[in-house]
C-alpha cells in the first residue's frame, strides 16, 4: 500500500468513525431532557418574553427567532455528550476504539449541526405561515443556518471539554457563555441600534454573523458585508474546533 | 513465539503519586497472560495505558508492533477491551450496543451481523437481543461487554477483572468462553486478583505490586520457586505425635497444625514423607492421609506482594 492510499484509507476510516458517532448521538442524546429543555424550550420562552406586549411587526422578529433557536439547539448537544459519557463510563470505551479523538469530536459537531439545522426549520415555517415574513435569498438563509449551526455546535463541543462530575455542571457553564452572547449579537435589537459598547462586542460572537445572514435571507438589511459573515462563521468553526481538540485532549483522562 | 505486546519502562504518575513505576514485560502470541496484584498496585492503570485510555508518563509499549504513543490508532485496532465495570450504552438495545462497537472498529456489515448473532447465542443473550441494556442484570451486562469486545474480531483481548462481583453462572460462562477463545489462538491479557481464576486459566502470570513487576513466570514455576513453602500434609489416627518430635525429623523446616491436619514445611517432601510414615508406624498410629503440597498461587502472590519483597524473581 502506498503512502497516499494508506493516508486515504486512514481518512476514510476516521470519517466513517465520525459518522458512527453522529448516529450514536442521534439515537442517544437528541431526546435527552437537558437537550430538549436548553435547546428547544429555552428559545421558545425567550422569544415569548421578548415579543409579549411589544409593538413590533411579527415578521420583523422572525429572523431573530430563527437565529436564536439555532443558537440554542445547535449548541445544546455538544455540552451534553462528553459529560454524559464520562459519567456512564462509555467515554473510556469510545477512546479505546481505533477512532481518533478528533474524529469523535467531528462527530459531535456534526450531531449538533444536524440537530440545530433540522430544528431551525420549525421557526422558519412558523414565521412563513403565521406572519408576513418571506424568504428573499434562500442561499443566504440556508448558508446562515448551516454555517451558524456548525460554529455553534463547535462551541458546544468546546464547552464540553472541562472534566465535570455531572452533565448539569457543563450545561450551567454553557448557559453562562451562551446567554451573554445572545444579548450582544443583534438578536433582540439590530446591531445598528445597540449601544456603542455592545457594537464593539458583537463581532466576537458567531451568532452576530449567523443572525446577519439569516436576516438578509429574509430581505432585511445586513450589518456586515455579505462576504464577511460566512467567512467569519467558517473561521469561528475552525478556531472553536481547534480549541475543542486541544482542551479535550488535555482533559481527556481527567475523572476517568 | 512472537511477542504481541511488548512493554518497556512503562510508567504513569498522577501528580506526586506514581501508579506504575516503569514496568517491563512481554506477552506472546496465543498466550493467556495473567496480570495479578492487590488493589492499587497499578493493574488497571497499566491496562488503560495499553488500551490507549491513558498516556504513559514515561516508557512505551507496542501492540502487534505498533507503538501505543506514535501509532495509537493502529495499536487500538487490534484490541478488544472488557473493563471491570460494564460500560455499555444503557439506552441502546443489546444488538445496537454490539453493532456500534463493530462499526467503530470498521467490521464489515455481513461479518458484524453474523458474528453478533453467533456471540449472542454463545453468551446466552440471544433472547435479550432487542432489550435495552438498562434492563440487564450485572452479569448479563458483563456478558454483553464481552460480546461487544469480541464482535470487533480482536487479536488481543484485555479483560480487567471480568468476573468481579458476578454470579457463579456468569463467571463460569465467561471463563469458559475466554478459555475456548484462547484455545483457538486469541491472545488474552487478564487482570485479576482472583488467584483461583488465574491459576486455572493463565499460562503465565506477572505480579505487580506498588507499580512494579515483582515476579513473572508460569504459575508452576512461581510455585516451585518457593521451595521453602512446600509442605507435607498428614492426618493421623489412634493417638498424637508431639510437634517437637516432628520438628526434629530431618528436613523439617517448621510444623503447623490446622485442626487434625499437620503441615510439615520442607524443601524435600519425598524423604520426609517416608520418615513420617516410619514414625507413625513406630508409635502405632494409623495414617489416614499423607500427601505433598506445593504452595498455591495465592501463597506465591502473598509472598511477592508482602512489603519485604521488592525484587523481581526473574
Amino acid at each position: 500500500m502506498t503512502a497516499h492510499t494508506e493516508l486515504a484509507h486512514t481518512w476514510w476510516r476516521q470519517a466513517h468513525g465520525a459518522w458512527i458517532i453522529v448516529k450514536k448521538n442521534a439515537l442517544l442524546y437528541y431526546l435527552k431532557p437537558p437537550v430538549l429543555i436548553f435547546g428547544v424550550l429555552f428559545p421558545v420562552f425567550f422569544f415569548m418574553a421578548f415579543k409579549m406586549g411589544r409593538p413590533i411587526p411579527a415578521q420583523n422578529i422572525v429572523p431573530g427567532m430563527v437565529a436564536m433557536a439555532l443558537w440554542f439547539t445547535a449548541s445544546a448537544v455538544g455540552p451534553l455528550v462528553t459529560p454524559w459519557e464520562r459519567r456512564s463510563r462509555t467515554y473510556e470505551r469510545l477512546i479505546s476504539t481505533p477512532v481518533s479523538l478528533r474524529a469523535i469530536l467531528v462527530g459531535d459537531v456534526i450531531s449538533g449541526l444536524i440537530f440545530g439545522a433540522c430544528l431551525s426549520v420549525v421557526p422558519i415555517l412558523l414565521g412563513l405561515v403565521l406572519t408576513d415574513a418571506y424568504i428573499v435569498e434562500m442561499a443566504k438563509l440556508a448558508g446562515g443556518v448551516v454555517l451558524g449551526a456548525m460554529s455553534f455546535a463547535a462551541l458546544g463541543v468546546l464547552l464540553a471539554a472541562p472534566p465535570a462530575s455531572s452533565p448539569s455542571n457543563i450545561m450551567l457553564l454553557s448557559n453562562l457563555v451562551r446567554l451573554p452572547l445572545l444579548f450582544v449579537s443583534g438578536i433582540f435589537l439590530p446591531i445598528t441600534q445597540m449601544p456603542g459598547w455592545a457594537r464593539w462586542i458583537a463581532p466576537i460572537s458567531p451568532l452576530s454573523y449567523a443572525g446577519d445572514m439569516i436576516r438578509s435571507g429574509f430581505g432585511q438589511q445586513a450589518y456586515f458585508s455579505p462576504w464577511l459573515s460566512p467567512l467569519m462563521l467558517v473561521a469561528f468553526t475552525a478556531l472553536l474546533f481547534w480549541a475543542a481538540c486541544v482542551f479535550h485532549r488535555r482533559w481527556r483522562t481527567k475523572g476517568l | 513465539m512472537a511477542s504481541v505486546i511488548e512493554v518497556c519502562g512503562l510508567a504513569k504518575s498522577f501528580g506526586n503519586v506514581q501508579a506504575v513505576a516503569g514496568v517491563d514485560f512481554d506477552v506472546r502470541e496465543g498466550e493467556l497472560f495473567g496480570f495479578l496484584g492487590p488493589n492499587g498496585a497499578g493493574k488497571t492503570t497499566t491496562v488503560r495505558m495499553l488500551t490507549g485510555v491513558l498516556d504513559p508518563t514515561e516508557g512505551t509499549a507496542a501492540i502487534e508492533g505498533h507503538d501505543i504513543r506514535t501509532e495509537s490508532l493502529l495499536s487500538r485496532a487490534h484490541l478488544g477491551v472488557v473493563p471491570e465495570q460494564a460500560n455499555v450504552y444503557l439506552d441502546l438495545s443489546v444488538w445496537r450496543n454490539l453493532m456500534l462497537m463493530a462499526e467503530l472498529h470498521g467490521v464489515p456489515h455481513g461479518q458484524r451481523v453474523r458474528e453478533g448473532e453467533r456471540l449472542l447465542e454463545a453468551l446466552d443473550l440471544a433472547g435479550r437481543k432487542g432489550d435495552k441494556a438498562r434492563t440487564l442484570s450485572k452479569g448479563l451486562r458483563q456478558r454483553l461487554v464481552l460480546c461487544a469486545a469480541l464482535v470487533t474480531d480482536p487479536e488481543i483481548l484485555f479483560l480487567d477483572e471480568p468476573t468481579s462481583g458476578l454470579d457463579v453462572v456468569s463467571a463460569r460462562l465467561i471463563r469458559q468462553i475466554v478459555r475456548d477463545l484462547n484455545g483457538n489462538g486469541l491472545t488474552v491479557f487478564l487482570t485479576t486478583h482472583n488467584m483461583d481464576e488465574a491459576e486455572e486459566m493463565c499460562s503465565r502470570v506477572a505480579i505487580i505490586n506498588q507499580g512494579r513487576i515483582v515476579a513473572i513466570d508460569t504459575p508452576e514455576q512461581l510455585r516451585s520457586a518457593m521451595q521453602s513453602s512446600q509442605y507435607l500434609e498428614a492426618v493421623l489416627a489412634g493417638g498424637q505425635i508431639d510437634a517437637v518430635e516432628l520438628e526434629q525429623l530431618p528436613g523439617t523446616l517448621r510444623v503447623s497444625c490446622e485442626g487434625e491436619r499437620i503441615h510439615l514445611y520442607t524443601e524435600r517432601p519425598g524423604p520426609l514423607a517416608m520418615k513420617v510414615a516410619q514414625l507413625a508406624e513406630a508409635k502405632g498410629l494409623q495414617i489416614i492421609h499423607l500427601c505433598t503440597r506445593k504452595p498455591s498461587l495465592e501463597d506465591v502472590f502473598l509472598y511477592f506482594t508482602s512489603d519485604q519483597v521488592q525484587e523481581p524473581s526473574q
